[in-house]
């Protein structure tokens, strides 16, 4: 083989090859589109934030908005519920964590609504536990921090991340 | 080149196994690999290689269009609008599948005119021809309900209109049943939008027969001469393969020229409006692509003898489309080529340009005056008009095939054939005459 | 020679088929808008901030009491490739608006608007019956009304700009009706919107004149049509760049397959 026939070959070889890695690179790239159309939408976006007026809301009430499309309650607890639920030792939790780390100001209690055992809806219900909630599927316990005290569930309800605008404006999201 | 024998070898002992149950490989080997084509294939040849890609880019682009469409007459121009600004590259995949449309189109013209051109049409090759003229057929099908979805003036007066011609052949109780209701309405557009995503997948399926029908009797070429042997052909990778990634690249580049800086240049402006079934845009038109037919319906403005006006419109259109069906049988020429066809050759460039004028005439309002030569009691201007250039038009697209093409396999002298693919070339190269043989007959085999 | 005949026949068809546009021919009694340099024609034209945010102001202050825009929200005043407005800019747009709801005893109230809602105006329902009442028919909506008429936002600039022709001699003006040669037809039912001074821009050294009025809102109605008009564009360049570069090489490495086959 001559030099200028090896030189040939290469070049050829490296002219597939680049042309091959460049169309490649293409239809990855063209792909994008595809993929990220799945994603949340623009609209689905700005949706994603919620603001509650806190103003109408009095102590011992609790209100329900949505938040991405989760039911997600807002409680202005009484002294004594919040004396309650910090009462609990940590020892007594399934998924130890105080009430100061789920709250940030103790009045207010912000939680998704959602059993963390199978997802369904759990109420407001004196039964399991004064001021505290039951999943009616399987009778999961929470308490009026939202922590699971007995039943199925794993975990505590979760607290979506917030923030106070104002004293009486928080921004879910 | 029958398809009869394989040139696949199963290189180990799992391909082997596996060859004794699913010859599936040695199919992709013979069929996409190995496959014997003529070597003087041109352009025009690789528009069943493009077609396929448009398949393919409707497909995808559709699949995931459907995922935000809401096929509601209420929802639906406004969903369609939510793609365009809301969701994540929407506007892009909407601008490619609306387009994609129109440049599927410009594809599948060249590729009939190709056919009709080298007679790619004649024995042994009928099948195959008349599996692409229902593919035509079906395309045209799925190209009109995708054109209802978006729910505009356009959408709804051309369901209107299509359905309405398609009663005036089958009757009342027909367009009542393919409504769904009394007129075009919800019903309707929810059952277009299913058959708009199903039609797609009977074009692909007919598709397959006719590339098998292709393979079974081997490609035609621009000398319409069979290829003698292997110094004739080539294997389809990948000398072909080449071909066609570099064609539709520069396909591509036309596609996303319209796609990215003029995305409505083949549509409508009531495209864009809402539609409103109080009120009819002031001149509806059928896309392009739909315009000779159109012009064709619209030419027949007179009676004859029991057949009125308007079924004559309709049996006329679709005796356009028919008729493409039986071309195997018109064209009494034993040479398939124009290239050998002198006055065939004329007759075909005629045909394109009445096609492309009976297009056009297709999207002008019915009553336009080309050459004015008076006026009417009213003032109006009179004289030639799109209606007399479409009697025209339409009287040549029918003489082409029941009169030329018949009488011109009598009367017409063709000339001397070449002897052979490979003579053919090399006489086209002209010094090139004197090569080797061996150059030609044994082309180098990269796989 | 032949194959080039062919080839270029073909791809003549090919080009004069698309080329058959509707409208070409189209019957249509309106005089032809006059063309705009408009800073978003072209390649790579964009959109003009300020003029979007001029345009915004006329539509509020002028359009806005007729006419709808029901497809742009709020929070599209704060997307790229559009006017371009902060987001605090936007959210206080938005709270400018109140947005009709049911409150919780179920009877009808209203609240303030947020970034997500769309533009409210002509969605009470007694304002549709005034509007109707008034014109005849509903002004049309105009999220899409540059691309829903031929000659976009010329057109439109056209229209508003247009009312100050004379009436030729032979056309009659019904009641409720007005002149504007640019409208198909001659007559149409809106009056002229717009006079001099009317809209007060906070922006220095801008006129305002109908003229430049009409202008600003044209632009911002043809963002408000094509909002993604920008993005397109640079996607597209790059895009098409990259594909001539592909195909260069697609196309050299074609030639390199077949250099040993006469064909």
């Amino acid at each position: 083989m001559s030099a200028q026939q090896h030189d040939d070959a290469t070049r050829r070889d490296f002219l597939y090859v680049f042309s091959g890695t460049a169309a490649a690179a293409g239809v990855a790239v063209t792909a994008w589109p595809f993929i990220d159309q799945m994603n949340p939408s623009a609209a689905t976006q700005a949706l994603a934030t919620t603001e509650v007026d806190l103003a109408p809301i009095q102590p011992g009430q609790q209100i329900t908005v949505m938040w991405q499309g989760k039911p997600t309650w807002v409680r202005r607890r009484t002294p004594e519920e919040v004396e309650q639920v910090r009462a609990i030792p940590n020892a007594k939790l399934k998924d130890p964590q105080a009430d100061q780390e789920r709250v940030q100001k103790a009045e207010w209690l912000v939680v998704i609504g959602i059993c963390t055992h199978l997802g369904c809806i759990p109420n407001r219900d004196n039964v399991g536990q004064p001021g505290g909630y039951l999943c009616a599927c399987h009778g999961s316990v929470y308490d009026a921090s939202g922590r699971i005290l007995s039943g199925p569930a794993p975990l505590n309800l979760p607290v979506p991340p917030y923030k106070f605008v104002s004293d009486t404006l928080i921004s879910i999201g | 080149m029958a398809s009869g024998h394989s040139t696949y070898t199963p290189s180990n002992g799992l391909t082997r196994w596996l060859d004794a149950r699913l010859p599936i490989l040695r199919f992709a080997n013979d069929n996409l690999l190995s496959f014997p084509t003529p070597k003087n294939l041109n352009y025009a040849y690789t528009f069943g290689a493009i077609l396929f890609y448009c398949l393919v880019v409707q497909i995808v682009t559709g699949i995931v269009l459907a995922m935000h469409f809401v096929p509601n007459s209420a929802l639906a121009f406004n969903s369609v609008e939510y793609i365009m600004r809301d969701v994540n590259y929407g506007w892009l995949l909407r601008y490619i599948h609306m387009n994609g449309a129109s440049f599927f189109f410009i594809a599948v013209y060249v590729h009939i005119f190709r056919g009709l051109y080298y007679g790619s049409y004649k024995d042994p090759r009928e099948v195959l021809w008349i599996l692409g003229v229902l593919i035509f057929l079906v395309m045209m099908a799925t190209a009109f309900l995708g054109y209802t979805l978006p729910w505009s003036q356009m959408s709804l007066w051309g369901a209107n209109v299509i359905t309405n011609l398609l009663g005036a052949l089958l009757g009342t109780d027909f367009t009542q049943w393919l409504w769904g209701g009394y007129s075009v309405d919800n019903p309707t557009l929810q059952r277009f939008f299913s058959l708009h995503y199903l039609l797609p997948f009977v074009i692909l399926g007919i598709s397959v027969l006719h590339v098998w029908a292709l393979h079974h009797v081997g490609n035609n070429n621009p000398t319409g001469i069979d290829p003698k042997g292997p110094q004739d052909t080539v294997p389809l990778m990948p000398y072909y393969t080449a071909k066609y990634y570099f064609v539709i690249a520069l396909f591509t580049i036309a596609f996303a020229a319209v796609v990215f800086y003029a995305p409505n240049l083949f549509g409508h402006v009531d495209h864009y409006v809402e539609a409103d079934p109080l009120k009819t845009p002031a001149h509806i038109a059928p896309e392009w692509y739909l315009g000779a037919f159109y012009a064709m319906l619209r030419a027949m403005d007179f009676n004859i003898l029991f057949l009125d006006s308007k079924l004559l419109g309709v049996l006329t259109m679709l005796g356009a489309i028919a008729i493409l069906f039986i071309v195997p049988w018109l064209d009494t020429s034993k040479v398939r080529s124009a290239r050998y066809r002198p006055v065939y050759w004329w007759c075909f460039w005629i045909f394109v340009v009445n096609y492309a004028i009976l297009s056009w005439a297709g999207l002008q309002p019915a009553g336009s005056v080309l050459l004015q030569t008076g006026v009417d009691a009213d003032g109006a201007a009179t004289g030639f008009n799109i209606t007399h250039l479409s009697q025209i038009g339409t009287a040549y697209y029918f003489a082409f095939f029941i009169i030329i093409m018949p009488l011109l396999g009598l009367f017409e002298t063709p000339r001397a054939l070449p002897e052979s693919i490979a003579k053919a070339v090399l006489a086209k190269k002209g010094g090139a005459a004197g090569a080797p043989a061996g150059a030609a007959a044994a082309p180098e085999s990269r796989v | 020679m032949r194959k080039i005949v062919l080839a270029s026949a073909l791809a003549l068809a090919a080009a004069a088929m698309p080329g058959a546009m509707p409208g070409a021919l189209a019957a249509s009694t309106a005089a032809h808008p006059e063309a705009i340099d408009w800073s978003f024609n072209g390649v790579f034209g964009t959109f003009d901030r300020n003029q979007l945010k001029r345009g915004f102001q006329v539509y509020k202050e002028v359009c806005a009491s007729c006419h709808g825009l029901h497809l742009i929200a709020y929070r599209n005043l704060k997307d790229p490739g559009g006017p371009e407005f902060t987001e605090a800019e936007a959210k206080a747009l938005a709270a400018e608006v109140e947005i009709p709801i049911l409150d919780e005893a179920g009877q009808p109230a209203t609240r303030k608007g947020t970034l997500a809602d769309r533009f409210p105006y002509q969605s009470q329902p007694d304002q549709k019956a005034t509007l109707k009442s008034a014109y005849g028919l509903m002004p049309p909506d105009l999220s899409l009304i540059a691309k829903a008429r031929e000659g976009g936002a010329d057109y439109i600039h056209a229209l508003l700009t247009g009312y100050d022709h004379e009436v030729p001699e032979g056309v009659t003006v019904p009641e409720g009706g007005n002149y504007n040669p640019y409208f198909p037809g001659g007559i149409i039912a809106m009056p002229k919107p717009m006079s001099d001074d009317q809209v007060e821009y906070a922006e220095a050294g801008v006129p305002r004149t109908v003229e430049q009025y009409s202008r600003d809102v044209s632009a911002f109605l043809m963002w408000a049509a094509e909002p993604k008009m920008e993005a397109r564009k640079r996607i597209g360049f790059g895009a098409i760049l990259f594909l001539g570069i592909l195909t260069g090489l697609l196309f050299l490495s074609y030639r390199r397959v077949w250099r040993n086959v006469d064909h």
